[in-house]
Parts: structure tokens; sequence; C-alpha cells
């Protein structure tokens, strides 16, 4: 989300920084993620969702009008919906349609798959869909080597069919990779030449990330180059607060810069599940089902999870570190999928605290005294064939029958 | 107050009609109003409750001068107020009416 930061009136009765206000939650979201389907054309490396196929589990169309109505009733501005590859849904279209009727503006991510020149043309007439095309290279071999092969066309193509049917300001968004940092300025350049605007966000060690981050995560010097590079284009480049980690560098970034899940944020997956962030599936992160009683509303307002995130929390073992008031601490997604503990620094802490710390859980995984926690749900493609209606020949004779080369003495 | 004041905003002309814009959704919260506006997708907040009653009472007035008033804004808080509105208005949260 982006907050304009200058609409502040009546400072002195100002119980206190807005970002303490949302520290600890509001009555409603300002706005969520909403992964409408585990199925997805691609099987991006780094996905934080471990996407693929459909749950059978998936909420029905009829479910899903009845969270929007739920949404409506407490003003939520906006969802972000992706996936998955949300537009391979059938009912897609009508649930966007639905949603913007009951004054529920949709953000829609996609790689593009479904985005041709008749749907962008009715995509450019809507005030209240807005659209986020994902590209993480801005050369097809950048790209492809992380989305998948031909990815980078698919993208390119939606973006032109975009611009031609004159929507302007849809989003490019790229997740900030080691191969892709280099990239900034073309990625700038493509955003351009499309009339985009250009959403950087962090890579986070979630879903397939986990398996990846340590080879895709950006250097420290990387980082720092990127923190130069954000401050240069201020508002011009979207972040959606996921660097808020760079604050400790000295100048903050525009935005909230506070980790909202649970408090102002949080994630509701394709099977219901609502989850603290988008970053966070996993059991330690879940708070309810839209399919409890009492819908999204009531697991909003009284998980005992969310309840916990909203109260302050202490710094823990970053308390003493003069930049804790910038940072806070960071990610907790970031924190959790890599094994560090919550309280403590980010694993991409850039005063240096989180390596140190990775360093050390590294020496006790060696000795197999510590592991990193495993994301909780997986709906990857299966990678091995698998044959239907057709036997192989047995390998061995025990394959066809346990007594096969037993010889009785 | 942390948040900065990050360009300077254009005069405000308070005696002038102005309304919230059409496309702007406004939320009430115990700290004042969260505001998003549809066309730049852009999320701003009132930070009280008096502001809030000012802005939601813009459009019922000849001015927003006459919508300061009618909150029990005082001559004293006024420019305090008016710098607000210009901010809302350089956001595009609030527009100029035309006079009926």
């Amino acid at each position: 989300m982006t907050l304009t930061q200058h609409a502040a009136a009546g400072a002195r009765s100002a119980p206190g920084r807005l970002t303490d206000l949302f520290q600890l939650g509001l009555d409603a979201p300002i706005c969520l993620t909403w992964e409408l389907t585990y199925a997805c054309n691609l099987s991006c490396v780094h996905c934080l969702s471990s996407s693929g196929r459909r749950d059978p589990r998936e909420l029905t169309t009829r479910e899903c009008k009845q969270v929007i109505d739920t949404l409506q009733r407490m003003q939520v501005f906006y969802v972000n919906i992706g996936g998955g590859e949300p537009t391979v849904r059938p009912d897609f279209w009508e649930l966007v349609d639905y949603a913007t009727a009951h004054h529920v503006g949709v953000k829609f991510s996609t790689n593009g798959v479904k985005i041709t020149p008749d749907v962008a043309a009715r995509l450019a007439a809507s005030d209240y869909v807005d659209v986020q095309i994902s590209l993480d290279g801005a050369t097809a071999d950048v790209n492809d080597a992380v989305r998948g092969a031909g990815s980078y066309a698919t993208a390119m193509r939606a973006m032109a069919n975009l611009s031609a049917a004159g929507f302007r300001g849809f989003k490019l968004s790229v997740v900030m990779t080691r191969q892709n940092i280099p990239q900034l300025d073309a990625f700038k350049a493509i955003a351009d030449r499309f009339g985009a605007q250009l959403r950087l966000t962090r890579l986070r060690p979630s879903g397939r990330g986990a398996d990846v981050w340590h080879d895709l995560h950006p250097t420290a010097d990387q980082q720092r180059s990127l923190h130069a590079w954000l401050v240069a284009h201020g508002e011009q480049v979207l972040t959606g607060d996921s660097f808020f980690h760079l604050s400790a560098y000295g100048s903050a970034l525009p935005g909230l810069n506070l980790c909202g899940a649970g408090r102002v944020v949080c994630l509701i997956d394709p099977v219901g599940d609502v989850y603290a962030c988008p970053f966070a599936i996993h059991e330690n992160f879940l708070a309810g089902n839209v399919r409890d009683d009492g819908g999204f509303e009531t697991v909003w307002r009284s998980s005992r999870l969310f309840a916990s995130l909203r109260t302050p929390d202490t710094g823990g073992a970053c308390r003493s570190c003069g930049f804790y008031d910038s940072c806070r601490g960071g990610c907790m997604a970031a924190k959790f999928f890599t094994g560090l503990p919550l309280d403590g620094p980010d694993p991409e802490c850039v005063q240096g605290y989180g390596e140190a710390a990775l360093a050390a859980l590294a020496a006790l995984a060696a000795v197999g005294a510590s592991a990193a926690p495993r994301p909780s749900v997986d709906h990857s493609h299966r990678t091995v064939p698998v044959t239907i209606g057709r036997r192989r020949p047995p390998q061995r004779g025990c394959d066809e029958s346990p007594l096969a080369g037993f010889a009785a003495p | 107050m942390a948040c900065a004041v990050s360009t300077e905003p254009t005069p405000f002309d308070l005696d002038h009609p102005w309304q919230v814009d059409p496309r702007v959704s406004m939320r009430p919260e115990p700290f004042g109003a969260l505001l998003y506006h549809f066309g730049t997708r852009r999320l701003s907040f009132l930070k009280n409750q008096r502001v809030l009653a000012v802005v939601r009472s813009l459009a019922d007035h000849p001015s927003a001068r006459a919508a300061c008033a009618a909150a029990g804004v005082t001559e004293a808080e006024l420019p305090a107020y008016t710098r607000a509105l210009a901010a809302l208005a350089d956001s595009h949260m609030i527009s100029e009416r035309t006079p009926a």
C-alpha cells in the first residue's frame, strides 16, 4: 500500500505516532491479500505459496462472494488478489466484478497468461481494478531462470496489451534477487515504456523460496545500493513497505515502515485459512478460517494469534541496538523461515547482526542440532511423472511377488 | 508528530466550496479516519475527530471556512486546519465543488 505522509492535522490531540497506533491493530485490515487458488501454470522457484496444483477444498464462488460481503461490511478498501495464478479460476472475472460492485477495490497479481487485448481493454475501463504483472528479470535469461521458460515473453505481451488498451499506471512487480538487482534501471525503463509503475518487493524465504533463498537473496553490498536507488526514486517506485528493514541505514523509505502482519494486513488462502501475512503460510501463523463461525470478521477481531501480534513487542535481542526504532527488528517471516528467533535480528539486518546469527545457526545445523521450519502447506507441481493405466515392467522379481526368488530349504 | 510535510502545498482557498472526492472512501477509526482514493490508489488519514467532522461536512457548507466554524474550530486553530485541508486537496482527497 502507499501512504501519503502529509494529511495529518491537529497534531496536539494525537495520542501518538500513527505507526504506534497501527502497531496495536485496526478494527479491519487496510487491505489484505487473498490468494484465490493454488493452481498455477508456472512453477517459479521462489513461489511464496508453493503453488502449482489446485486444492480440492478451494472456496466456492458462493463462499468467495460471502467473503466479499464481509469485506464490504468491514470497509476494507481493497484486496490484493493473487495465487497461484488467480486468472485461471473460471469464476475469476465474476468475482472481480462482484467485489468492485460492492465497493471493494481489486488489485490482482498475474503472470499475464490471460491478459489478451480484449481483457486489457476491459481492465482499462475500470477505476476500481488495478493489475500487477510479475517479472523477475529485465531480460529473458534472468527472468526465465527463476519463473520458467517463456514467462518473460508472456509478461511482456501482457504489458504491451495493457499499454495498447490505454491502461496507465498498472504495476510491474519485481521480486529483488542477487541476479536482478544490477537491472534496476532496466526495470524502470520497461515500466516507463509501457506507462506502468514499478513495484519492487523483497524476496522472502517463504514457500519454495526457502529452498533458494540462500542463493537468491541480495548481498549486503546489493542491499546498500538498492536502498540508495529507492531513496533516489522516492514515491515514483512502490515497495509495498517491504524494505522497511533497510531504514536502519538511516533514511526511511516512503510508507509506514512497519510489519503489518495481523495488525493492518493479513492473508486469506485459497481454502479460506487466514494467516498473519502472505509470507507466513505456516501453522504457527494460522489465525482461523473464513468457514469458521463468525467468518473472517471474527477471525480478524478475536483470534488469539492476532491479539498477541497486536501487543507492543519488547524488541528482544534487538532492544539495545540504536536502530531498533527504524527497523523494528525486520520481517517476522524472514526470521522464521531461516530458523532465527522472532525477537532477534532480521536475517538481512543491515547492521550485520542477521548474518552473524545465521552463521551461528549453520554451525548448529552442521551437527544436526537445529533446522529451519518447513512450510506446512505445499501445492507444488509433482515433478515425478505419474503413469496411469500402463504398468511398468517389473524391475526385480519381488516387485511381482514377495516370494519371488525364495527357495525353501 | 512524525509525519512531515514532504512538499509545500499549494495555497488553499478557505472561502471556496469543497467536497470529499467522489472516488474517496472514508473509514472512521478511533484516532480519526482512514481515507483511500480509488483513482490515485493512495491511502491517507485524518488524525482526530474534529478534522473528520470538518471533512465530512464540507459538502454541506458554502465554504471550507463555514465547515470549520460549524465543527467548532477556533480562529487560533484555523491555520492548522487550513494546512491539513491544503494537504488533502494536494493529494486529491478533497476537491473544489462548483457552486450550485
